[in-house]
């Protein structure tokens, strides 16, 4: 049974990808998944060696054959997307719905093929990592972060690793539904700002939706130390443990510019300390939920 | 006009611009399109809000009327539809409500009714006019929810509009009808990367943009260099200031306590104008 762990955050900029690189670095057994597919960013502090890349294809686009076409305007009319303009169409704005062809007296229209981004599987320090590229102005995100999750549960299965450490992207749309739908634990990683606690109380209530398992991590918490108060009550009453506090400190963007992970650029640092024990933590979690779920089995 | 705050990256300051901008000017309209995770209203804090329900068509199926014969799941380009083997269940959080499945059901069989996906909020802070969107917990589509944001834009106005995040269709969704657009970056790898990939999308939507790098002084040169490279215009740059932090934590718009910075940001949309104008 492999264990996927997600570091969200609702509001981007908080530490998401820089922690959870971290954490990746601390982990024994562990395959990385990026799955920011809009802007991904854990490549730059891992350097993976790409062993395999698959474009992702999953949509379709209308195409239509100018000589057929007779102008008459019903697509254009059926289009909801409003993604045909003078029997032209719009790929950015085309979902490939199909409803066009279908509506075409002329068989003039057809769905075509569209590849939307690449997926990759590849090798890091710190281990195997799954990670994906949309390409620009695409959409269907959350079904590639479905496709980034696979690969990543793939590779752990097949080299008996326990656990898979997803870093997912800003938001609590599309993309980050596809990854947390069915995993076991959401790690928070939040900021003691305003909009950092709106941000995270609406993505809490989203893992709260699904039924993941909540830990909370305060970024930069010296910055605001009400806020930061607030946000452990918020926690407290909300069944979220709050893995605890960092503070702020440019140590975290010293170790992104020299594109390492903070315990390598800086191992004995308080916050490398810190973020071992964390790890440590949420290890223990996952056991003991194991044990858990064994129970009820029985 | 209409001015877009963007940046592939997250957390690099879209919303301390746009709200900074938008108070330095004066009498705009602002709007947050970032309806995953707003965050406009946390520093302006809008009272007597205008709030309104935002539905979408979503297939209806008259399982009286339903032979199972499968021809709308098998339609559904988005896996909205199941077909089991004695009825007919739509997802509705994976419909695109693009009314295909209606169109092809032999058996008229399916209608569309409007589902509520979030809300609309609106309310006026001095002469700040201020629409934002909030899409409800659960929701993956923010699109449509976006696009009804951007009916609140006002033609003859000075319109500010708050993007989300990324380079995705949520992103293209605002950028799109813009007449200027504006990438908060941060000078750090991430920001330099993140950056990249939007300037390929603005360069694909062909709308002029210019970069304003957000807590200048904390990384490397990356940046910098980048825009030197590609001949992209900085138009500012914010240096990194923990007393704008702290503002910000705290909920405040920095040109409230900081009054130099109304100039700049008021230079700032002069420079904006004349770059939209020599576009034409």
């Amino acid at each position: 049974m492999v264990n996927e762990v997600a570091v969200i955050s609702g509001k981007g900029g908080t530490g998401k990808t820089t922690i959870c690189a971290a954490l990746g670095m601390i982990a024994d057994e562990i395959v990385m998944a990026d799955c920011d597919v809009d802007a991904p960013d854990l490549h730059i502090l891992l350097s993976p060696t790409i062993k395999s890349t698959t474009a992702f294809v999953a949509s379709k686009m209308a195409v239509i054959d100018e000589d057929l076409c007779t102008s008459c305007g019903l697509c254009e009319e059926a289009c909801r997307f409003d993604a045909i303009t003078d029997s032209k169409v719009d790929s950015i704005a085309c979902e490939g719905c199909g409803v066009c062809e279908f509506v075409c007296p002329e068989h003039a229209i057809q769905m075509t093929d569209h590849q939307s981004g690449n997926l990759y599987e590849s090798d890091t320090r710190v281990g195997r990592m799954a990670h994906a590229k949309l390409l620009p102005g695409e959409g269907n995100s959350g079904r590639l972060v479905t496709e980034v999750r696979k690969l990543a549960t793939r590779i752990a299965t097949e080299n008996g690793l326990s656990t898979v450490l997803i870093d997912g992207s800003p938001g609590i749309g599309c993309p980050v539904i596809a990854t947390v739908t069915g995993i076991k634990l959401g790690i928070i990683v939040t900021e003691p700002t305003m909009s950092g606690i709106h941000d995270m109380q609406r993505v809490l209530e989203l893992l709260k939706r699904f039924r993941v398992k909540a830990m909370v991590i305060i970024n930069k918490f010296d910055l605001n130390l009400e806020n930061t108060e607030a946000i452990e009550r918020y926690c407290a009453e909300n069944d979220a443990e709050v893995l605890g506090r960092i503070k702020f400190d440019s140590i975290m963007t010293q170790s992104m510019v020299a594109a390492q992970t903070l315990p390598e650029f800086a191992p004995d640092h308080e916050i490398s300390q810190l973020l071992q024990a964390f790890w440590c933590r949420v290890t223990e979690s996952l056991s003991s939920h194991d044990t858990e779920e064994h129970h009820t089995m029985h | 006009m209409i001015i877009t705050v963007a940046s592939g990256k997250g957390g690099t300051g879209k919303t301390t611009v746009a709200v900074n901008l938008a108070l330095s000017i004066g009498s705009t309209n602002l709007l947050d399109c970032d309806v995953e995770e707003p965050n406009v209203h946390t520093l302006l804090l809008p009272t007597n809000l205008q709030t309104s329900s935002v539905t979408v068509p979503t297939p209806s199926v008259d399982q009286g009327k339903c032979t199972l014969c499968g021809k709308c799941a098998e339609f559904c380009q988005f896996n909205a539809i199941f077909v089991g083997k004695t009825k007919t269940m739509i997802y509705n959080e994976m419909c695109h409500s693009c009314g295909g499945c209606k169109l092809v059901c032999p058996e008229d069989a399916i209608n569309e009714v409007e589902r509520p996906i979030g809300r609309i909020h609106q309310s006026s802070i001095g002469d700040t006019r201020l629409v934002y969107g909030e899409l409800s917990i659960g929701e993956p589509i923010a699109t449509t929810l976006i696009k009804r944001v951007k009916d609140q834009v006002k033609p003859n106005a000075i319109n500010i509009l708050d993007a989300p995040p990324g380079t995705a269709c949520p992103v293209i969704e605002t950028m799109r009808d813009s007449d200027f657009l504006v990438l908060v970056t941060e000078p750090t790898p991430f920001g330099l990367h993140d950056l990249s990939m939007a300037v390929d999308v603005v360069k694909e939507l062909n709308i002029p943009f210019g970069v304003i790098i957000n807590r200048a002084g904390i990384g490397d040169e990356g940046v910098t260099e980048y825009c030197r490279k590609n001949d992209i215009q900085i138009l500012m740059e914010i240096p990194f200031n923990r007393t704008i932090a702290e503002l910000y934590s705290r909920g405040i718009p920095f040109i409230q306590e900081m009054p130099e910075w109304r100039n700049r940001f008021n230079d700032l949309f002069v420079r904006i104008t004349e770059l939209v104008k020599n576009g034409e």
